[in-house]
């Protein structure tokens, strides 16, 4: 212990600035993104305990990251398919259902858990200071662990059916940033939403399930009237489910125009969310 | 060490009443429809001061006291300076990396083990991961857990987990460091550890700013002391002349205020109290071991149906000597005495505190640190020698030949 007396003020790469100034809040055009990235150490542990907690918590952990989405592809494959006889773009059902439900089960979740990632973490909220938007970080971040496992089934599925990706798969990485950045900026508003209205909570999942027939889950996109379709592409899962069909297995079209309304749009719900977030941050730990 | 390393110009705090409470979309959305414009408005709810016009300077390596009844706005303080809740009004400004510790265990996950814990609760608290594996077996040793570390948390025993989570805070090594009561629990042997550990903190240049009830603690840590009451500076000056001037502010029951909480005191007032049995001459001073009826008068002006009532005695360092508290009280409007009735109350003689409290339907309908003190003025049965003196003060009956 003497030892570590005479050690000099440890400067870690977690300090804030030298000097802080304290001010009250200003209004709605504070934004620091810069100290999320000098916290990201600490993005880095939240995001690892989730991912601890919620594997050490189920008792088939990956197991049941991986049979949750075969699962409900079954079923889509069953009633959609068989039954109701959806149009598939040419493809086998298990891999049209399945490339769709890798991305829409990660937005799903990521959603969700963004949206109660405030509420859950306000006993730390109210007893130590770091910038409150790591927290809406590390909850779309944490899900892509099990998006990983997810679509390492997908690469399988899609094999197994004889269909081998080609170049289109390049464009993958994109989607799944355009997924990342609408379960981001949609949940950067609600969870400053569920802070101010706890009943928020209880509203997501059928927000959740009615987006997921609004996007082209359980039936191909082509379904929607041309004229709408710019209107369809304002849902931007839209253009992240199209194009995860389209890059991994070259059928159906690249979604173009689609993809562009849906990139505008998830610029306008990321950038309006952070502000948002933000306006409550100042209050937040005088309210939950 | 003249640097000034906190400097707070005119800091203020408004809470909205009633915040707390937990609003409701449905709520929200029929005020709305009821007056559109309001949300433009802004709010007229009704608000309160926490904190108002405080300023104060702490210069480098000064380990800095702020004491005050509660809730007179220390922890609001030290709540701005850490940057948890903004200011309304005024600025500060920090020169160096802040480490706040106002809760024993901040980010502990109980599925988690105490080695993943302490990572975890350390990152937060503000520590690298560098920082902490480095200081990982120390911690370890420190908390006396070798055995444990890989155990998740949930299985630890009260002890095992206070113990675990001051050893990571004891090791942050921030360049200012908040800390609130937080040595307040734990057992003695092991606070001391960590006091001492404050200590060294001190003396190696770095600034601390503490907020305790425990009066000791303060003499022997600060060197300087801000009386913070309703919310203002009070006092401000060296450890002994502001911590005589509350304790003797504090002797003339000049605490005599209740619970500021919403609604508190209109619908039920605790007006006085005194020592009904056994009857001396002061009604406030306690002076036989013998059986002993506390008396508190209550005035109701709302039926209490379901009530709940809470009694707690606290020592003159605010340790709780004594609680209890019961439920399915029933009152009528009116003046109602409640009464407690001890076989003896064998404390050691002293100054103490009597909080009384009644809550209807969940809501606090009063809550009342009782004056003037009680006054424990009994014959002491004590060691002769003052360091061996506990907090009891029990008669015993000695004999050599006893069956």
């Amino acid at each position: 212990m003497a030892s570590l007396t005479a050690s000099p003020p440890a400067i870690t790469p977690l300090a804030a600035p030298a000097t802080v100034l304290i001010e009250p809040p200003h209004g709605w055009f504070e934004l620091r993104l810069r100290e999320v990235w000098e916290y990201r150490e600490l993005l880095y542990f939240f995001v690892w305990r989730d991912v601890k907690v919620r594997y050490k918590q189920t008792l088939v952990g990956v197991a049941w990251v991986i049979l949750q989405p075969l699962l409900t592809m079954a079923v889509f494959t069953l009633f959609f398919g068989k039954l109701a006889k959806l149009p598939s773009q040419g493809l086998p059902y298990p891999v049209f259902y399945f490339a769709a439900l890798v991305p829409w089960m990660y937005f799903s979740y990521s959603l969700q858990s963004a949206t109660n990632v405030v509420v859950e973490n306000q006993r730390v909220i109210t007893k130590v200071y770091f910038p409150r938007l790591v927290l809406p970080f590390s909850a779309v971040l944490s899900g892509l662990v099990d998006f990983a496992i997810g679509f390492l089934t997908l690469i399988g599925v899609t094999l197994i059916f004889g269909i081998h990706p080609g170049f289109a798969a390049l464009w993958l990485p994109v989607f799944l940033l355009l997924a990342i950045l609408t379960a981001l900026g949609v949940g950067l508003w609600m969870s400053a939403l569920n802070a101010l209205y706890r009943d928020v909570r209880y509203v997501m999942p059928f927000v959740v399930q009615f987006w997921m027939f609004a996007s082209p889950v359980a039936y191909p996109s082509s379904l929607v009237p041309e004229r709408w379709r710019w209107l369809y592409g304002l849902n931007p899962m839209a253009g992240v489910i199209d194009g995860f069909r389209w890059a991994l297995t070259g059928h159906g079209q690249p979604p173009g125009a689609v993809m562009l309304a849906s990139a505008g749009m998830v610029a306008v719900v990321l950038v309006g969310g952070l502000f948002f977030f933000q306006r409550m941050e100042s209050t937040v730990a005088d309210r939950v | 060490m003249t640097t000034t390393v906190i400097h707070g110009e005119s800091l203020g705090k408004r809470y909205r009443r009633g915040l707390h409470a937990e609003p409701g979309l449905r709520h929200a959305l029929e005020n709305f429809l009821r007056s559109p414009l309001s949300v433009f408005r802004g709010n007229n709810q009704e608000s309160f001061w926490a904190l108002k016009d405080v300023s104060l300077e702490v210069r480098e390596g000064e380990v800095l006291g702020l004491i005050g009844r509660n809730g007179a706005g220390k922890t609001t303080l030290l709540k701005i300076l850490s940057r948890i809740t903004r200011p309304t009004t005024g600025w500060a400004e920090i020169h160096g990396r802040v480490g706040s510790l106002l809760e024993v265990g901040t980010g502990f996950h109980p599925e988690l083990t105490g080695r993943e814990n302490t990572f975890l609760s350390g990152a937060i608290l503000g520590m690298s991961k560098k920082e902490i594996a480095r200081k990982f077996d120390e911690i370890v040793a420190f908390a006396e857990l070798e055995k444990f570390i890989d155990t998740q948390v949930k299985h630890y025993s009260t002890g095992m987990y206070v113990r675990l989570a001051f050893a990571v805070a004891a090791h942050l090594e921030p360049q200012i460091l908040l800390v609130d009561e937080v040595l307040a629990v734990g057992d003695i042997k092991f606070q001391k550890k960590c006091l001492g550990k404050m200590g060294d903190v001190a003396r190696a240049g770095r600034t601390v700013v503490l907020v305790s009830h425990q009066l000791n603690q303060i003499r022997r840590l600060c060197q300087r002391v801000v009386w913070i009451d309703e919310g203002q500076t009070r006092r401000a000056g060296s450890t002994h002349e502001v911590v005589s001037a509350y304790e003797s502010a504090m002797a003339r029951g000049e605490t005599n205020r209740h619970s500021q909480e919403r609604g508190a005191g209109t619908k039920a007032r605790f007006l006085r109290w005194e020592i009904s049995e056994p009857r001396g001459d002061d009604p406030h001073v306690l002076t036989e071991i013998a059986p002993t009826t506390v008396k508190f008068t209550i005035e109701i002006r709302e039926p209490v149906h379901k009530g709940h009532h809470g009694i707690a005695l606290f020592n003159h360092d605010r340790q709780l000597i004594w609680a209890w508290s019961t439920d399915g009280v029933k009152l009528a409007v009116g003046q109602h005495h409640l009464c407690h009735g001890f076989p003896m109350l064998p404390v050691r003689p002293g100054p103490y505190a009597w909080q009384v409290s009644l809550y209807g339907d969940g809501h606090q309908l009063d809550v009342w640190e009782a004056v003037p003190e009680m006054i424990v003025a009994t014959q002491s049965h004590q060691h002769q020698d003052d360091l061996w003196n506990g907090i009891l003060n029990v008669p015993t009956r000695f004999e050599t030949e006893c069956r």
